[in-house]
């Protein structure tokens, strides 16, 4: 099982790598982010959203949906377990 | 509560994910602008897929060379999380590449390759469903499952690499991959992945969980 999960890994790393090279080879040289890309005004961004403080309404919008999702998914997972005590206790029981 | 640790775990870094991914600086590059944002959010659904498939598949393994059943509820309930990602991470993409590309679907090879990668995972889902017989079941789905990610690493980190495509981080378009990741996104990215993968974890164990009830009240 071991030396699956080795060889698995192995070739997972040399396949990431190999793509790498061709990245590259295809572009000749990679693009790299710099300091002067965060303070580059040319570029439209969203910071008309940001100075009115709307991008905020925004975020809490997301973040109540996403708390009502996980909310719903911990009460599946609390009556999962109580099925699981009632069920497992049953067949040791019987 | 104890063995619960890794989901509170996921909760919190997808918290996380969300506030610093919205809110803290990201590089100003043209065609991306802000859409950059989303390697937080739609590049991290296909790492999570991967990883979730790659797990789906040592339990296939695990089963063909063991023939317990259990080792099969979990490589499906891995599988349907993980495709349940990678269907998440083609449907962001393709909202994403209307706005950057100017079109839902435009043949890019990034685009055709994911499909027929969910498309080769349909097909393991439809298989396991025809099949009654829960042995026979277990081994033919499990020997489709590896020969579905042999086909998966090719079609997703290969093929794009060799033509033109215009996915951010091929063919010399701004952007980013694995490797030249800015540190400051790095920050929001790794933790992203660690959270979306815990996410599809909990997913698959709920799944889990139920089938295990279900054969215990079968027996």
């Amino acid at each position: 099982m071991k030396r699956v999960l080795t060889i698995t890994l192995f070739l997972i790393f040399n396949l990431a790598a190999f793509s790498q090279e061709l990245d590259s080879l295809k572009t000749g040289e990679k693009y790299s982010i710099t300091d002067a890309d965060y303070n580059n005004d040319s570029v439209e961004m969203a910071d008309f959203m940001r100075s009115n403080g709307k991008i905020y309404v925004v975020v809490g919008v997301i973040l109540i949906i996403f708390t009502g999702l996980i909310v719903y998914t911990i009460s599946i997972d609390r009556k999962i377990s109580k099925i699981e005590r009632e069920v497992f206790k049953e067949k040791v029981n019987s | 509560m104890k063995k619960n640790w890794w989901k509170i775990l996921a909760i919190a870094l997808l918290i996380y994910t969300i506030l610093a991914g919205m809110l803290l600086d990201v590089p100003r590059l043209s065609i991306l602008n802000e859409t950059i944002r989303n390697q937080h959010f739609h590049v991290t659904m296909w790492f999570g897929m991967i990883i979730l498939l790659t797990g789906s598949m040592v339990y296939a393994i695990k089963y063909l060379s063991s023939g317990n059943l259990d080792f099969d509820d979990k490589s499906i309930a891995l599988a349907n999380s993980g495709i349940l990602f990678g269907v998440l991470g083609l449907v962001t993409g393709m909202l994403w590449a209307k706005y950057a590309w100017g079109d839902w679907w435009s043949g890019d090879p990034k685009q055709n390759s994911a499909a027929i990668c969910l498309l080769i995972y349909f097909a393991y889902q439809i298989l396991r469903n025809s099949l009654t017989d829960e042995q026979q079941r277990g081994r033919i789905s499990g020997v489709f499952n590896i020969f579905a990610y042999a086909a998966m690493i090719p079609l997703l980190f290969i093929l794009p690499r060799m033509t033109d495509s215009l996915h951010p981080g091929n063919g010399g378009n701004p952007g980013f991959n694995f490797y030249d990741l800015d540190s400051k996104l790095r920050v929001v990215f790794y933790p992203a992945v660690i959270g979306w993968t815990l996410l599809g974890v909990w997913i698959a164990e709920l799944k889990l969980r139920s089938k295990r009830i279900t054969r215990a009240l079968e027996d």
